[in-house]
């Protein structure tokens, strides 16, 4: 008996190996800088590590004034967003291994809102413009019977913006907000597009009056920028042409 | 000594700290793909013509002024420097116009903004092929006499 057990004893667990990478990321105290800096990390990591693990790594372990947004680390609060090697992306969802190690792995804050310190920006400007889309249900008091009924083809036709999580990493890859930043930009614009396209919606003549603006949809010069940045896939510049020409046509 | 030690009991009075924000904000170049670059390159070549179309409108209008300094002007523009200028104005019109319809598919076609990327290389095969066939034909007028 006591030799099967010595048998069944697990073989002296693996070595899980460990590669380093050098981060360069941008820097900047209010209290102190004039300017943001870059500053080089290196940092232990496993295969199976994202870049937030790297931030992680950092700030736990060799410089505690890092700092950066992060709540759930899954890819569902939109709080990392952040320019990773000239890219917006989610730090919780770049893997290391997908990034070129034998270069340094440049991190940076988004691009177009008022850096704060280090990786965080100001979100208000872009909140500001969200709100401005009104992106709640509006519609009168039920027609008949007690439910809002809906066909899957109509529930299907703004499934694609549904799935915004308002991380700002389109608006803020916009060549256009860059340099304008009363542009609604793109992340408005989507969530705009899920109520307007929504069957239950009666709203969707303010919203599309709203993105007629000089600001609005117009302002849109197809550079897909946003589209590739999503990090939750949405066809984003598919869905600003959309509005467009539900405004040419007055209707959804 | 009590007198100190009580002193330092005070909080002295603290400069609140200087908060700013950078001048620079921007850091890296965004690393955009074939949309941002053709919408880059659309910018430019679009601004080049304008500028190009001022003095063309300029220069003709010369002919209402007096037909010898119209001539007059027309002929300073007979240089191989203007030759090879006349290369670059055609090659920035015609990506200006394919890439102009690529825009107008992606805004108007149902299927555009799927097929952008396609669309964008299909641009660049044309605009090479039409310079392709032009290129050595000006090249001849400006240096074969």
């Amino acid at each position: 008996m006591s030799t099967a057990v010595a048998d069944n004893k697990p073989a002296a667990a693996e070595v899980v190996p460990t590669f380093t990478a050098t981060l360069m990321i941008r820097r900047f105290n209010p209290e102190v800088d004039e300017e943001p800096r870059w500053e080089d990390f290196d940092v232990e990591l496993y295969e199976t590590d994202r870049v937030l693990d790297a931030l992680h790594k950092i700030k736990w372990e060799q410089d505690g004034s890092l700092t950066f947004r992060r709540s759930c680390a899954h890819g569902i609060c939109g709080s990392d967003a952040m320019r990773i090697n000239g890219r917006n992306r989610l730090a919780c969802k770049t893997l290391i291994k997908d990034l070129d190690i034998s270069k340094p792995i440049y991190v940076e804050a988004i691009k177009g809102l008022p850096l704060e310190k280090d990786l965080i920006v100001d979100m208000e400007p872009f909140f500001d413009s969200f709100k401005e889309v009104n992106p709640f249900l509006m519609a009168g008091p039920v027609k008949g019977g007690k439910e809002r009924k809906q066909s899957p083809v109509e529930r299907a036709r703004f499934d694609d913006t549904t799935k915004c999580i308002l991380c700002a990493a389109c608006t803020s890859s916009c060549p256009v907000f860059w340099t304008d930043g009363q542009y609604f930009g793109p992340a408005a614009i989507v969530n705009a597009h899920r109520f307007i396209f929504d069957s239950r919606d009666e709203g969707a003549g303010v919203r599309l009056d709203i993105l007629n603006d000089k600001e609005g949809v117009w302002r849109c010069r197809t550079t897909f920028n946003c589209t590739d940045a999503c990090p939750r896939g949405i066809q984003v510049t598919q869905a600003i042409a959309e509005v467009k020409q539900a405004i040419i046509k007055g209707k959804p | 000594m009590p007198e100190k030690s009580a002193s330092n009991l005070v909080a002295e009075p603290q400069s609140p700290p200087k908060i700013r924000s950078p001048k620079r904000p921007a850091g890296t170049l965004y690393r955009g793909k074939e949309g941002m670059w053709s919408w880059v390159l659309h910018r430019i070549t679009g601004v080049a013509i304008y500028f190009f179309l001022l003095v063309h409108i300029l220069d003709t209008a010369l002919v209402r002024v007096s037909p010898e300094a119209y001539n007059a002007v027309i002929n300073t523009y007979k240089t191989p420097i203007m030759g090879l200028g006349e290369i670059a104005l055609v090659a920035a019109i015609v990506f200006h116009a394919l890439n102009g319809l690529r825009i107008i598919l992606i805004d108007f076609w149902a299927f555009g903004a799927k097929h952008q990327r396609t669309m964008f290389w299909v641009v660049i095969g044309l605009w090479v092929v039409l310079l392709a066939a032009f290129i050595p034909r000006q090249l001849m007028h400006v240096f074969g006499g």
